[in-house]
């Protein structure tokens, strides 16, 4: 069984206390993760200025060559991680069966990652609007217009609590190590394997190990993360978000409340676009933050519901392996009947019909884990309780509501695809602040550009632009 | 009762002849309190009303420790809601009486009266201490809770116990609770540091502190906040720490000792010995910790004034064997309280007896698992 250790900035720590990690449907322990806890972090995180220092040492195209190479391992080769060498196989075995993710999904997950982490040069490029990276190493430069420009680093590292489930979501802190940030991960505890391989893959690609701080342990060690980082980022429910919303410090991820808007000069040809919604609300499981949770058109709802639901509601269990299995285990079981207790209140409002109620029981229980099958409601008015709610597994409600009604009437909303050629209604949707992500016609809500900024641009999160002004020294004459 | 059953039985000799002389003790022991608390003129109100509610007579039945089984567990809810008095057995009625609080961030607490139970129990603890870390005649420093807490007074009469001074902080821990419940985690840091804020007044204000309490959590927030300024336990007179509580265990320890206090206390000058306790049993002491022993954590219970057991999580009445994992069960068997077997809300390993104290003790106290609270599961 494979131990991971703690890693303090780069020194691996055997902890006395260790974690099991096990696998979602037998029960059985698959790894064992060496925890620590608040007053280690605490200690580490004082001397945190020196993974930057180690990160300045090599210059940024370096890094990013090296980011380029370690996007190749973490894809490709057998790495060291914890006390064994993991193939990527083995990896993939691993997540499956530590988060209930089929191998296929979790394969491309491991794609993403890889995708953004080769592609990091662009993707700066984009995110700092083609600004020098030596800037951001050295704090001022000259943009080219004859004019300084600063950037001052708020921090020396980023800090993250990183989740349970959802391995897709490590994209986003990818981008630290290039921009000579370091990192002190609290992996999580269902899914240590991505952190873990990732900053393996980068310290074999020659990034300096003393820039990376991985710290598995409970709520008191991520607590510490977030209390000693001057900037983190964390990742949970609609509640965390609200907990940590306006503080600067902290850069919350949680639900996304997704939504495909479609307009009224389209929604007759609605068919036309179903492939786009089935695709948004069923891939990966519908478990991430820019799955669609809702649909909302004027008119033709119930028919855009019917047919949804005649394409995902047939969807059942298929063993991890399947390459054609579409649903994630629940690896808690408790909270795929919570969820569903959840569902049912939805149901039971007058206006909201389960358009999915024909394809067979939804809630799917084992003995170590439980499943949620596939669900499509129909809400005849915005005013419904279920037009505003997200769930972990592939649920959506097709709202109906007047196009001049939806806007203001949609709520946050992390990717909007609002579907239309309607020049009123694009403009619109452009000026509303309710939608972070905005697609513009038949994109799926899961496909992102990468080479847009993601819930905030992670530049303008870790450095501030302030001005820096320079007048020459005249010369010294006393000497 | 047997002494040492299950495997393996204590190696030596000399502590099995010890562990028959402490068994007959506290049968003894045994006899004598519920004597006390069940008859008519020295029990308290609430053992007398309990005793008509038993199928046995506790005057007649109870001849050994092992009788107490006979006693349904002991409910702790039951000291929830007054009146306080009916706990007072009437053998010492008159004398001035104490209560200790638990719980209460929001409801009724539970509720404990003390005459003198916390200074006997902590004058036991105080010849477990070290002299040549805990100087008789230094002053304390209390770093845990105020308000209506055992623990303060008790820590308190250790130090006076010892000839010396103690030293406290305003610290509501009913306040805390909430600000955790609210996720006002930002107002629990200011709080912390309010906290701190104040040790570290009292530490440099050369009031010849050598001792001190603190829970594993604050010890670590001070020893940080002394770092911060320069200077650390050490520099600033600290000799001897005892702490407490399920979060002091083997790893804490060990990053205690090895990054916090500079190393054992031949090399950091610090000594830190943990120990184990609550409101309705007292104060439990550690068998010595070292590195060498992975910084495992034993704790042996006053005995015979309280007794700790390790039992099956499915029949709380059978002990596990050495080394294998129970449920905690305390017993407590003073002239002032009388706990005839209650379910401690964490589990552990049944520790042998040895020559200091030859009775079962219990190591890796963490929180019950089936009580521990619901893993947090991210939406995201």
């Amino acid at each position: 069984m494979i131990t991971l250790n703690p890693l303090r900035w780069g020194k691996q720590y055997e902890s006395l206390e260790f974690n099991d990690v096990v696998h979602f449907d037998t029960g059985e322990p698959i790894a064992r993760i060496g925890t620590v806890g608040g007053g280690i972090v605490g200690r580490d995180l004082r001397v945190a200025h020196k993974a930057r220092e180690a990160l300045l040492e090599v210059p940024t195209n370096e890094l990013l060559q090296m980011c380029r190479k370690a996007a190749e391992l973490f894809e490709n080769e057998t790495l060291p991680v914890g006390d064994s060498q993991q193939s990527v196989d083995d990896f993939i075995h691993q997540q499956s069966a530590s988060t209930g993710l089929p191998e296929h999904m979790c394969r491309s997950n491991m794609s993403k990652n890889s995708f953004v982490l080769s592609n990091m040069e662009q993707i700066l490029d984009c995110l700092t609007r083609g600004l020098d990276l030596s800037i951001l190493s050295k704090g001022y430069g000259e943009e080219g217009r004859g004019v300084t420009v600063s950037y001052q680093a708020q921090t020396p590292i980023l800090g993250a609590i990183l989740p349970n489930n959802s391995p897709g979501v490590h994209t986003l802190w990818l981008p630290a190590i290039p921009m000579q940030i370091g990192l002190a991960l609290k992996p999580g505890s269902q899914e240590p394997w991505t952190p873990y391989r990732m900053v393996s893959a980068f310290i074999e690609a020659g990034v300096p190990s003393a820039a990376f701080g991985l710290y598995p342990g409970g709520h008191d060690a991520g607590g510490a993360i977030m209390a000693k980082s001057a900037r983190s980022m964390i990742f949970g429910s609609a509640q965390t978000i609200a907990q940590h919303a306006g503080n600067p410090k902290v850069q919350p991820h949680g639900p996304g409340f997704s939504k495909i808007l479609l307009g009224d000069d389209i929604v007759d040809d609605w068919e036309m676009f179903l492939d786009v919604m089935v695709e948004s609300v069923l891939s990966n499981s519908g478990r991430s933050c820019i799955n669609c949770s809702g649909i909302w058109a004027s008119r033709h709802t119930r028919e855009i519901a019917a047919a949804i639901a005649e394409r995902i509601g047939p969807v059942d269990v298929r063993p991890p392996s399947d390459p054609d299995a579409q649903l994630a285990a629940f690896t808690v079981p408790a909270m795929a009947t919570g969820t569903y207790a959840m569902v049912q209140q939805d149901l039971a409002e007058s206006g909201v019909t389960d358009m999915t109620a024909e394809y067979g029981e939804k809630l799917i229980e084992r003995e170590h884990c439980a499943y949620l099958r596939p669900m499509v409601v129909h809400a005849d008015s915005p005013d419904r309780g279920v037009a505003a709610k997200e769930y972990m597994f592939p649920f959506v409600s097709v709202v109906e509501c007047p196009q001049d009604q939806m806007l203001s009437r949609i709520g946050t909303s992390l990717i909007g695809t609002v579907i239309t050629s309607d020049e009123k209604f694009i403009q619109d949707a452009a000026r509303c602040v309710d939608i972070d992500r905005l697609n513009i016609g038949p994109l799926p809500t899961n496909r992102l550009n990468w080479l847009q900024p993601h819930e905030g641009n992670i530049i303008e999160f870790l450095f501030t632009n302030r001005a820096y002004q320079i007048e020459p020294m005249p010369a010294i004459t006393s000497v | 009762m047997s002494l040492v059953e299950g495997a393996p039985a204590p190696i030596n000799p000399e502590v099995q002849a010890a562990a028959a002389k402490a068994l007959d003790q506290l049968n003894e022991h045994t006899l004598k309190t519920v004597h006390w608390h069940f008859s008519d003129n020295t029990g308290s109100p609430f053992w007398l009303e309990k005793k008509a509610e038993l199928n046995f007579d506790p005057l007649t039945d109870v001849k050994s420790f092992d009788d107490l089984k006979k006693f349904p567990h002991f409910e702790d809810e039951w000291l929830r809601g007054g009146p306080i008095n009916r706990w007072v057995p009437k053998g010492h009625a008159g004398k001035p009486v104490y209560v200790f609080e638990t719980g209460g961030t929001t409801g009724i607490p539970k509720s404990r009266m003390v005459i003198e139970d916390h200074w006997k129990d902590y004058e036991l603890f105080s010849d477990t201490l070290p002299d040549e870390h805990f100087p008789k005649g230094s002053n304390w420093l209390m770093l845990g809770p105020s308000g209506p807490r055992r623990l303060r007074l008790a820590v308190e009469h250790l130090a006076q116990h010892r000839g010396g001074i103690c030293f406290c902080i305003d610290l509501d821990p009913r306040w805390v609770v909430k600000l955790i419940k609210k996720g006002w985690m930002d107002h629990l840091e200011e709080y912390k540091k309010h906290c701190i804020d104040q040790a570290v007044t009292i530490l440099t204000a050369g009031h010849d502190v050598k001792c001190m309490f603190a829970t594993p959590k604050l010890l670590e927030s001070l020893g940080e906040a002394l770092e911060e300024k320069g200077t650390s336990l050490a520099e600033v007179g600290i000799k001897g720490i005892f702490s407490g509580g399920t979060e002091f265990t083997p790893q804490w320890t060990r990053f205690a000792v090895e990054e916090m206090l500079g190393g054992p206390p031949e090399e950091g000058g610090v000594f830190m010995t943990p120990t184990y306790g609550n409101t309705l049993m007292g104060l439990a002491c550690s068998k010595p910790i070292t590195a060498a022993d992975g910084y495992k954590i034993s704790y042996y219970a006053p005995q015979p004034r309280a007794v700790t057991e390790v039992v099956q999580f499915d029949d709380y009445n059978t002990k596990v064997g050495y080394g294998e994992t129970g449920r905690v069960k305390l017993y407590t068997l003073t002239d002032e309280f009388f706990v005839p077997g209650f379910m401690e809300r964490d589990e552990g390993e049944r520790e042998q007896p040895f020559e200091t104290y030859p009775w079962d003790g219990v190591s890796g106290v963490r929180p019950f698992h089936e009580l521990a609270s619901a893993t947090t599961v991210g939406v995201y």
